[in-house]
């Protein structure tokens, strides 16, 4: 038994699945990964076949999570924002497919690792510059002396606006990951001190568990939230891309 | 003093930062309840604003989580 709350997050190989010819399943992490995305894909096609006046469960379902990402984005980014909609919704869907795929016992939660949170934040920090010069040209480094600021104090505002830039793709993948790790080490550790105490005193490990039963539907909530605030955050800072401040 | 000693206080120290965090859960979850509690009608509009508070101010206890994980693993 692996006492170290660490160990679940290994990838390890399982054998290969093939697709077409293509190898898309090697470690554990990628298996959970294709499964969440094939169960993501399968509820939205799924879902949006029918398109009937009045929607069964299936579709409403559906209905909502589009019309929750699109008011996202058109509050936060606006009409031009919507344009980046297919971008928006496919992220939000895909952190939170992982994000709850790792709630399943036994599964590999993919946005633990930082190289899947890196690369999703180093997309949305690509996306602002690709947007932003395209949009504005050279006038988008204006983002980092706002108008009006007086002449003496730019010294100080342009490194700290600097900073603050260059500091969200770092947030946007540590937030992720480390809620991620934080919530699964948490949830083992409980689980360890409640399988501990019922060999040495079985009623009190009563309290552990469901303290462990109070925390995993924490971590099933802050599964969704997450992706929600990732959501959000990429709006917000598409939005600062379109229309500088 | 040997290494896995001083890893140990300096993740500890690191883990310290996670008082900044408590505070500012605290403060955002007050003014919560203060605004609702003036004007219940407000609380819809306020649900959303107060979730992203909460994820954005608990993730610099996280940010604190990794540097002491950072500290005691890597270093």
């Amino acid at each position: 038994m692996a006492l170290d709350p660490l160990h679940q997050f290994e990838v390890h190989e399982i054998g290969s699945l093939q697709l077409f010819g293509h190898e898309i399943v090697k470690t554990n992490q990628s298996l959970w990964m294709v499964a969440a995305i094939a169960t993501v894909i399968l509820i939205f096609v799924l879902g949006a076949r029918k398109k009937a006046i009045i929607p069964g469960r299936l579709q409403a379902f559906v209905e909502i999570t589009y019309d929750f990402v699109a008011g996202l984005v058109k509050g936060t980014a606006g009409k031009e924002g919507m344009a980046f909609f297919p971008l928006i919704m496919t992220l939000f869907l895909f952190i939170a497919s992982l994000n709850l795929a790792g709630m399943i016992p036994g599964s590999y939660t993919s946005t633990s690792q930082i190289f899947i949170t890196g690369q999703l934040a180093l997309m949305v920090f690509a996306l602002v510059w690709v947007v932003g010069l395209y949009k504005h040209g050279l006038h988008f480094f204006s983002l980092f002396y706002p108008a009006g600021t007086p002449v003496y104090l730019a010294p100080l505002i342009i490194p700290l606006e600097l900073i603050s830039f260059f500091a969200r793709p770092l947030t946007l993948a540590v937030r992720l990951a480390a809620n991620m790790i934080a919530g699964h080490v948490l949830m083992k550790v409980f689980a360890t001190f409640a399988v501990m105490l019922a060999g040495i005193f079985l009623a009190a490990s009563a309290v552990p568990t469901a303290f462990l039963i109070a925390l995993t539907g924490l971590e099933m909530f802050i599964a969704v939230l997450q992706a929600y605030i990732f959501t959000v955050l990429t709006c917000v800072y598409l939005n600062d891309a379109l229309h500088l401040h | 003093m040997e290494a896995a000693a001083v890893k140990a206080i300096g993740a500890g120290l690191a883990a310290c930062g996670m008082i900044g965090a408590g505070l500012g859960l605290g403060f955002v979850f007050g003014k919560f309840f203060e605004a609702v509690a003036r004007q219940p009608a407000a609380e819809n509009a306020l649900k959303t604003y107060l979730f992203i508070g909460m994820a954005l101010v608990e993730a610099i206890a996280l940010f604190a989580f990794v540097i002491a994980a950072i500290i005691l693993f890597v270093l």
